[in-house]
């Protein structure tokens, strides 16, 4: 009678195509009662060939390749791509170029977190989150629209400077939308930060500390979250983010809560550097006024041979840019965004290869999550803010 | 479709009456299934962050009747494929369209479901329609949420104007509804 019953551990697939797991990702989890006492990921279902890609692409053409790594905040890949390639041209873009790319990442950011935080309080049931999340990111892109003429890729950045600079009255409008938007973060921050339900979802789950974070190689929002104050735009700035002032939150438990406040925090972050940025930009040119790198006006191009040719040899036969190897790493939404970039002096790339932000922190979940329930798997998950395309290049 | 429109030349009463009820049995059932879509979404890539935008308040795919995604596709009627379907993501395409009941409809959601877009490589499925038919593409990188609706539009009418029958006793190959 007293016989103990004959357990044995459940296998559960979780995805591919799953609702909770945003992206692609096939979670093999082996659960004991509703623990999980194994995790295994299976990814590659979302690889669509970025790096070999881009070596059939010329140089300019690479950017829509990058749009589409992490769809979400475009323009920081941007970004990220061209100032490699400016680092193995030798290429320093104008001010005003630095600040637009500042500008668009910082925007993007604010979408990113808005989406992650939107999606993390769908998954745990809270939908009202999702709606003000979504509008507060759609009035975003309705201004990135008007910037670069797409909603979420953008493909804003060249080789040397930017692709438009901003319409009349862009910055009025914007600024009056990151008001709204700031309104709308309000709302979501009063409806999770206090919520009893979410709190105990989030609080003490998915939890990492400091020296593991930073031994399982995470950077942005979730080593940050960890206690960890590393930022390159702090660390190692580029661009324009030494004359910016802004603050770098951390957390303190490395929580999936803490992920959440510190993106909550950064959107305010992104916020006032936008504004700064606003208030230091200065009229004057957005790309470089050199024909090997940015094409000419139309003007020239139809009125004199030397456009003429400049136009022709950049579209047939890309930028050349000047042969060896750049490494360019700049502060994406998710963390360290790194272009490894090889030219043999030609119009393409001879190679490029990618650190994905999100990778080390979808690597370390198998080891975040065991022992703790299967519930805790889908904060945890969302709190990473895995991204399919550029997770899986 | 147009067999139900055209009615053969020749036919006696009988044959009449009963086309013109089993016409208004399959306009009737035509719009009622047109105005519930229960929608699958099965999204892989970029336009998955599109359609979070075309599902919420602002654009708003309820006002088509089609607001509420089913994660089963046992539950779904209109399969949504949103994004890049890779090689090794085909069989599970297939897989789970082959787990709908009849009857199906599929949207090929951006221009990588409909025709494999700028993805021409090793390792993208050059358009979803190598895998399942599908009824409606809608282009874009990722399509704007007024073009998905414009798509969805198209499919209701498509809907509309196919043949529905009370019992379906087609044999199974055809029995896709199409």
């Amino acid at each position: 009678m007293d016989a103990p019953l004959h357990a044995k551990r459940m296998i559960v697939n979780m995805g591919p195509s799953h609702p909770a797991m945003h992206g692609v990702t096939r979670a093999v989890v082996a659960l004991e009662g509703e623990t999980i006492a194994e995790m295994k990921l299976d990814i590659g279902f979302l690889h669509r060939g970025f790096e070999k890609s881009c070596e059939n692409a010329t140089w300019t053409q690479c950017f829509p390749y990058t749009d589409r790594l992490n769809y979400i905040s475009a323009i920081m890949n941007n970004t990220g791509f061209a100032l490699g390639v400016e680092k193995l041209c030798r290429l320093d873009v104008p001010d005003r170029a630095k600040y637009l790319r500042v500008i668009g990442s910082e925007i993007h950011r604010i979408c990113d977190h808005l989406t992650l935080v939107s999606a993390m309080g769908l998954e745990l049931g809270a939908m009202t989150v999702f709606l003000y999340g979504i509008e507060a990111r759609d009035l975003l892109w309705d201004r990135l629209t008007e910037l670069c003429g797409a909603r979420l890729t953008s493909n804003y950045c060249r080789v040397g400077g930017v692709a438009r600079d901003v319409p009349e009255g862009w910055i009025e409008k914007t600024t009056a939308s990151l008001d709204r938007v700031n309104e709308l973060a309000g709302e979501i921050g009063g409806l999770l930060t206090r919520n009893r339900i979410f709190l105990d979802r989030t609080r003490g789950t998915g939890r990492v500390s400091r020296q593991d974070a930073i031994d399982l190689g995470f950077t942005g929002p979730c080593l940050r979250a960890a206690g960890e104050p590393y930022d390159i735009r702090k660390a190692a700035p580029y661009l324009v983010y030494d004359r910016l002032d802004f603050d770098i939150p951390v957390g303190e438990h490395g929580d999936n809560f803490d992920r959440y406040l510190v993106r909550m925090e950064e959107m305010r972050q992104s916020d006032r550097i936008v504004r700064q940025c606003f208030a230091q930009m200065e009229p004057g040119d957005i790309a470089v006024k050199d024909f090997h790198y940015v094409l000419p006006p139309k003007p020239q191009v139809y009125g004199t041979i030397e456009g003429l040719m400049a136009h022709f040899k950049l579209v047939m036969e890309g930028i050349q840019v000047p042969a060896g190897e750049a490494y360019s790493y700049t502060e994406a939404a998710n963390g360290e965004l790194g272009f490894y970039i090889v030219s043999d002096g030609g119009g393409r790339p001879y190679k490029l290869g990618l650190r994905a932000p999100g990778w080390p922190m979808l690597a370390a979940l198998p080891y975040m999550v065991r022992g703790s329930l299967l519930a805790d798997l889908i904060p945890t998950f969302d709190s990473i803010n895995m991204i399919g395309g550029e997770v899986e290049q | 479709m147009a067999e139900t429109d055209t009615l053969p030349a020749i036919a006696t009463r009988r044959e009449e009456a009963t086309g013109f009820f089993q016409k208004l049995v399959s306009k009737g059932l035509g719009w009622a299934r047109k105005n519930s879509l229960y929608q699958y979404p099965f999204v892989t890539a970029c336009c998955g962050i599109e359609y979070m935008s075309l599902a919420s308040a602002r654009y708003d795919i309820a006002r088509f009747g089609a607001e509420v995604p089913r994660f089963s596709p046992r539950q779904a009627d209109l399969l949504l494929v949103v994004g890049t379907i890779n090689c090794k993501q085909a069989p599970i395409l297939q897989r789970i369209y082959e787990q709908m009941a009849d009857p199906k409809w599929v949207i090929a959601y951006g221009v990588c479901a409909s025709s494999g877009g700028f993805y021409d490589n090793y390792a993208t499925v050059q358009g979803i329609d190598r895998l399942i038919p599908v009824d409606v593409y809608v282009p874009g990188c990722p399509p704007r949420p007024e073009q998905v609706l414009d798509g969805l539009m198209l499919l209701q009418k498509k809907i509309q104007d196919q043949e529905h029958k009370l019992i379906d006793r087609a044999s199974p190959k055809l029995a896709s509804g199409r």
